[in-house]
């Protein structure tokens, strides 16, 4: 059975290496600051121990205030997961360093993130729309997609009746 | 001369109109009067024949792969080649807009001549020759090379990348393949000490030995030279479907694109031919079954040569480029040089005594499967396909 | 004298009978070798992503079928235990088996279409995957029997199964279970020992353990680099903890290991069915589950081995009918990353066999 580290735990040990890398720590995830993410990323792939070798999943949500970047981190080795998070809270240009140097499996991720919700990743390396095509207006899992003045594709279609789903 | 004699031999048949004709014209139109009947005779003989190919091919494929293969056009979707032919006849042929146009339409017409001009040598029985020349050989291996040459024009004029890549495949494999297939054949013509189709059958039927007892390496290495040159499954890297689409033909459509796959089958046909004819004894057979036609017996032996084809194409996967190039030129090559060496040898000793020596027949025959057993043992331990991994 | 040469750009697909679907590579070659790799995807987007948060957790399970079509079963159950941890609702054990059963037919079929269509870029003309379709097609009989879909079968629900199996399932099953090791070692004989074969995809497309763990890849191509990672044994799910099989592991990571690691798990499939039916409980198939499901405010990420690798739901709850994020973790995607490194200095008849090997679906591809 995989452990899931608790984020209380991994952010006492993330304190002892980088004071100022976490925000907090709940049961379920730690949310790092997001100048601090390529260090402590590769902080947990290498420290003995931690060893979170494999980067199972990378997205975004978008919580109107604030975009949440999440990181389902395992090892192989020790058989144990934990959740990493960052939060940015500018909506315009959300931008969150890119950990694709650290784990490679996170290029393809982040470019999804990307595309759909407009996250940038810095110093990615081939930072491009990859499900959309290039000029696609908008990002598409934002919530506030469907509302965009002038963004959607969609905003040439008639408007329904009242009580009506968009979609 | 009765009925049965005039089916047993269709010469025959020729003959009666020469003697015909030579009554009614003069002599050149009583020439190009049998050039003609010849023409048809064989247009009569090759266009069911490819209609049978295709089906043969497609039911047979078909039973090896688990299903049917066509079974609803006429009984045992007989009929399914000529609808097949109707519905090609009615598409359209597109021309890309940026092909050479020229050379584009020519390529299809290209490859289909030279495969119909090597039926002039097949001998299908006794006198049964379009023309019977004597270097008949050296014109199947000639005119056969020519087919190189319109691929490649195939493949360069539809300016299509993927036609381009399979021209240039074809080009360098036709033209590595070409070498061990003539040097195989070589043994055989030192054999029948001719280059004559109807001579090396009959000597294959005077020595009551066919060809493929003592030419064992030679037959293999022919064989699979001439599959090779058919781009059929497992090299048909010049078509590769799941890699280039369909190599040089990708572009072609319609009545092009059907004389294209025509031409492969005619080809087919006419390689199962010379196999009959080189290492089968051409028309002959036991004497108790030549009761019946030889032209019979030798479009026989073409059916099962051609299922054999059809066989290895239902059962392997496709080679890669270096691979086959590094197969013809590392292990088809030297196996057929050594047994040219081996086979002129033996043709000295065979001068030397007299031919009705019962011994030596059976012992050649013995020498040469127990060498190409250990050649072929030998060579695929020395090169292996996956050199580079074992 | 020294030639000016340019590469060669050729487009694989988005039509090319090779790709598996709609999926696009740009190649450059230097003659017939690739010097470089840019895949390039989306043709197939439909955004269930997006569609799902309109959607209540009910309606979202039709839309898990559309993701890997040849493996609808797994989709399923991935997506319901996702939101069965959201929701902390439990399972009986007879719904837990019956999973267990389907999950496990589903990797027989998929693992069918993937070594069969395989063999075919390997450019076999179509008679293994001819093959492996008579085969697969019993599976799908079998799950016609269940559901009476033969793709989309939208059988598992939250809380456990649609409905129970008929009563002729478990016989048929019996017979094809009987059956099927038997097939395997026919189809080992057929071509696993072929020199063509061998020499075609053994040391092709390499990729090393620990390029495969970097770059998040799972399934059996993970397992074909030798990592010993299955997430059946690692983080059991339903009741895979209470069977015993065996993880086929490759040795050198190329594409022979990816081909052999599936046939393998399909002989493990096999065995997993059939302490599954011997252990099989009596009892309801379906817990009560309100039509409209609300779960509190929360996030739950629920992952299985899907035969293509980690298929994973994440899914954020805001306590209302619909997910605020659904997220799909799809394994085809992700082990599309390394295709670069495996692809650059083989030549052009290799990447259509590495890609082969990787075994994508386009419909998970692009979601």
């Amino acid at each position: 059975m995989t452990t899931a580290i608790s984020g209380i735990e991994l952010a006492n040990q993330i304190k002892a290496s980088f004071a100022e890398a976490v925000l907090e720590g709940d049961e379920r995830a730690v949310i790092l600051r997001s100048e601090y993410l390529t260090q402590v990323a590769s902080f947990l792939k290498t420290t003995p121990g931690l060893e979170f070798d494999y980067l199972s999943h990378v997205t975004a949500v978008d919580y109107l205030d604030y975009f949440e970047v999440i990181y389902h981190i395992t090892s192989l080795a020790h058989n144990h997961s934990a959740v990493i998070k960052v939060k940015t809270p500018d909506r315009d240009n959300p931008e969150v360093p890119s950990v694709a140097s650290v784990w490679c499996g996170a290029n393809l991720q982040e470019r999804e993130v990307y595309d759909l919700m407009g996250v940038t990743f810095l110093e990615h390396p081939n930072l491009k729309r990859v499900l959309l095509w290039e000029g696609f207006p908008g990002h598409p899992l934002r919530k506030d997609f469907l509302t965009l003045e002038g963004k959607s594709p969609w905003q040439t279609i008639e408007p329904l009746e009242e009580g009506h789903h968009v979609l | 001369m009765n009925l049965w004699d005039y089916i047993y031999n269709l010469a025959n048949i020729r003959d009666r109109i020469t003697d015909w004709a030579n009554g009614l014209f003069v002599g050149w139109v009583v020439y190009l009067l049998i050039a003609l009947v010849g023409i048809v005779a064989i247009l009569i003989f090759l266009v069911p024949s490819l209609m049978a190919f295709i089906w043969i091919e497609r039911r047979l494929v078909g039973r090896f792969q688990v299903r049917y293969g066509p079974n609803r056009v006429g009984p045992f979707g007989i009929l399914q080649p000529v609808a097949d032919a109707l519905k090609v006849l009615a598409k359209e042929a597109l021309t890309p807009a940026d092909a050479d146009k020229w050379v584009f339409w020519l390529a299809p017409v290209a490859i289909f001549v030279p495969a119909l001009l090597v039926y002039a040598v097949l001998p299908f029985g006794p006198r049964m020759s379009f023309a019977d020349l004597n270097i008949g050989i050296l014109y199947v291996v000639a005119i056969s090379s020519l087919s190189a040459i319109s691929v490649f024009m195939a493949g360069w004029s539809s300016n299509n990348k993927f036609s381009l890549l399979g021209a240039m495949r074809a080009v360098a494999q036709m033209v590595s393949y070409e070498v061990p297939m003539v040097l195989s054949i070589l043994g055989v013509i030192m054999l029948a000490g001719s280059l004559q189709m109807s001579h090396i059958v009959q000597e294959q039927l005077d020595r009551n030995v066919w060809f493929i007892l003592i030419q064992p390496l030679g037959f293999m290495v022919y064989f699979i030279s001439a599959v090779a040159e058919l781009n059929r499954t497992p090299t048909d890297i010049m078509e590769a479907e799941s890699e280039i689409v369909a190599g040089y033909h990708t572009e072609y459509s319609g009545m092009k694109f059907s004389l294209f796959y025509l031409a492969e089958y005619t080809n087919a046909l006419a390689v199962s031919a010379i196999i009959s004819t080189l290492f089968f004894g051409g028309w002959g057979t036991a004497p108790i079954l030549d009761k019946l036609p030889p032209w019979l017996w030798f479009i026989a032996k073409i059916y099962f040569f051609f299922a054999i084809l059809v066989w290895m194409r239902g059962t392997l996967p496709r080679l890669r480029i270096d691979q086959l190039m590094g197969f013809a030129w590392k292990f088809l090559l030297p196996l057929a040089l050594i047994n040219l060496f081996v086979t002129g040898a033996e043709v000295l000793v065979w001068e030397e005594y007299d031919l009705a020596a019962g011994w030596i027949i059976p012992s050649m025959v013995i020498i040469n499967f127990a060498l190409a057993g250990i050649l072929i043992v030998a060579w695929t331990k020395l090169f292996q396909l996956r050199r580079a991994w074992a | 004298m020294s030639f000016k040469t340019e590469p060669l750009v050729v487009n694989f697909g988005p039509q090319h009978p090779s790709t598996h679907g709609v999926f696009r590579m740009i190649v450059s070659l230097d003659g017939e070798v690739i010097t470089d790799v840019e895949p390039v995807m989306g043709y197939l987007h439909r955004g269930v992503e997006k569609l799902a948060e309109e959607r209540t957790y009910l309606q979202n399970i039709p839309f898990t079928d559309r993701l890997d079509y040849l493996a609808s079963m797994s989709n399923n159950l991935a997506y319901v235990l996702a939101v069965e941890k959201l929701a902390n609702i439990p399972v009986s054990p007879r719904a837990q088996y019956l999973r267990v059963i389907m999950a496990e037919l589903q990797r027989i079929a998929s693992h069918a279409m993937a070594v069969g269509s395989f063999l075919n870029d390997a450019g076999a003309f179509f008679t293994p995957l001819m093959y492996m379709f008579r085969e697969r097609e019993k599976v799908l009989d079998l799950f016609e029997m269940t559901c009476g879909q033969r793709l989309t079968y939208n059988y598992m629900r939250v809380g456990g199964l649609s409905h129970d199996i008929p009563p002729e399932f478990l016989p048929a099953l019996g017979k094809f279970l009987d059956d099927m090791p038997g097939f395997i070692d026919e189809y080992e004989q057929l071509l696993s020992e072929n020199e063509i074969l061998l020499a075609r995809t053994k040391g092709v497309g390499i990729l090393p353990p620990q390029l495969a763990i970097n770059a998040s890849v799972s399934g059996p191509i993970l397992r074909g680099s030798g990592v010993k990672w299955d997430l059946r044994k690692a983080d059991p799910y339903c009741v895979y903890d209470r069977f015993d099989f065996d993880i086929p592991v490759g040795k050198a990571g190329d594409s022979y290991d990816r081909f052999w690691v599936r046939l393998q798990e399909m002989r493990q499939s096999v065995r997993i069915i059939q302490q599954a039916v011997a252990q099989l409980p009596q009892g309801e198939v379906r817990s009560q589950v309100p039509a409209t499901l609300r779960p509190q405010a929360g996030e739950a990420y629920a992952h299985i081995e899907a035969p293509k690798g980690e298929l994973g739901f994440y899914l954020v709850s805001d306590g209302s009918v619909a997910p605020y994020r659904f997220k799909i973790r799809s394994p085809s995607f992700i082990n599309l990353t390394p295709l670069r490194e495996m692809m650059v200095g083989y030549k052009v008849a290799d990447a259509v066999i590495i890609l082969g090997s990787l075994d994508i679906v386009l419909g998970e591809v692009d979601r």
